[in-house]
């Protein structure tokens, strides 16, 4: 992937280009409740995940579905010691703060899927920024496009999923939406 | 669900049955939830429609997701095994709405002896108003015994 930026950007801003940043691990081991509350929301009966005999066969026993990878590398909204609720897509925020765009919207999104996870993994995630934009104008005001990833990889070092997402973060003018 | 989807009963430019679905306030704050996305545009009215100048709240992209992965393994069956998928967010889905899916075969690929990709295009239309666009490639067997899902390593190329 070519790296690519702006002139005009932040010396700051322009140093986390190309880097991986916030290394974490995901809070709480992979289990399906999630899983089933998701299947529930979207009234989804696949037999993959609901039939351990259909799990067994197919998968050699549980996984999850892989549309949740995301899911797994959100922060509680609150946890012991914390003094401000965390936010998933650290990076994301920060381009916001050191750009001074109070609003954000997600316009692409791709998920390439790897291994499957299954309930009892423990993931790691990675963040890296490829791009930033310059200045452009959209209908929701003033602001700026970025390109960034995040990387899911398993306890056995297995990649599971690598996900990339277009961020425009701007100056809101008017009112018009788009789905975060 | 029963289906088993094999690969060559799919042909190119063939039309995925439609799925619609109304969204209620609990469509919303419920996919949310179960995503874990706790930010308030999706379950808190006032700060949706007076922070972000939206109309109500709105369906979470993760969530939205996993409607697009029910919506295709619904066509294919469990053997159906996502390998990539992108969305392009156009408009926001508001409960009153109703979701319509409609996807398209838009490429057929064998990946071996076994197993095949077949790549869909869909769109995700609310209100009038187109929502989504969203491109998938999945996994589909091409005898009764494959099953993509045995697929490690190099042998798996989303």
């Amino acid at each position: 992937m070519a790296v690519q930026s702006a002139d005009d950007l932040p010396e700051e801003v322009r140093s986390w280009i190309g880097q991986e940043r916030y290394s974490a691990k995901t809070e709480f081991p992979i289990e399906m409740g999630y899983v089933l509350t998701t299947l529930s929301a979207t009234q989804n009966g696949n037999p993959l995940y609901w039939d351990e005999t259909v799990a067994q066969k197919l998968t050699d026993g549980p996984i999850t579905l892989p549309s949740m990878v995301s899911v797994w590398f959100r922060p509680h909204d609150w946890s012991p010691g914390r003094t401000e609720p965390a936010v998933a897509l650290q990076l994301h925020f920060d381009l916001k703060d050191r750009l001074g765009l109070p609003e954000a919207v997600m316009s692409d999104n791709t998920i390439v899927f790897h291994e499957p996870i299954r309930p009892g993994d423990q993931l790691t995630t990675t963040q890296i920024l490829y791009s930033v934009s310059a200045p452009k104008t959209t209908k929701l005001g003033i602001g700026r496009f970025w390109d960034f990833g995040v990387r899911f990889v398993n306890q056995r070092g297995e990649l599971c999923a690598e996900e990339r997402y277009t961020g425009f973060g701007y100056k809101r003018d008017e009112r018009e939406g788009a789905s975060g | 669900m029963s289906t088993e989807l094999l690969l060559g009963e799919v042909t190119l430019g063939e039309r995925l049955p439609i799925l619609e679905k109304e969204v209620e306030p609990v469509t919303v704050v419920l996919g949310a939830m179960a995503s874990r996305d706790w930010r308030p545009q999706h379950h808190d009215y006032k700060f949706a429609t007076e922070h972000n100048g939206l109309d109500d709240i709105i369906m979470n992209t993760p969530n939205l997701a996993a409607w697009f992965e029910r919506y295709l393994t619904d066509w294919t069956g469990p053997k159906g095994r996502l390998g990539r998928i992108k969305f392009r967010m156009r408009d926001s889905v508001y409960p009153g709405e109703t979701m319509r899916f409609v996807g398209t075969v838009t490429g057929i690929e064998k990946l071996d002896d076994e197993v095949g990709w077949v790549d869909v295009e869909i769109e995700l239309s609310a209100g009038g108003k187109l929502c989504v666009g969203c491109e998938a490639r999945i996994a589909i067997p091409r005898t009764a015994e494959a099953n993509p899902w045995k697929l490690k390593g190099d042998d798996w190329k989303p």
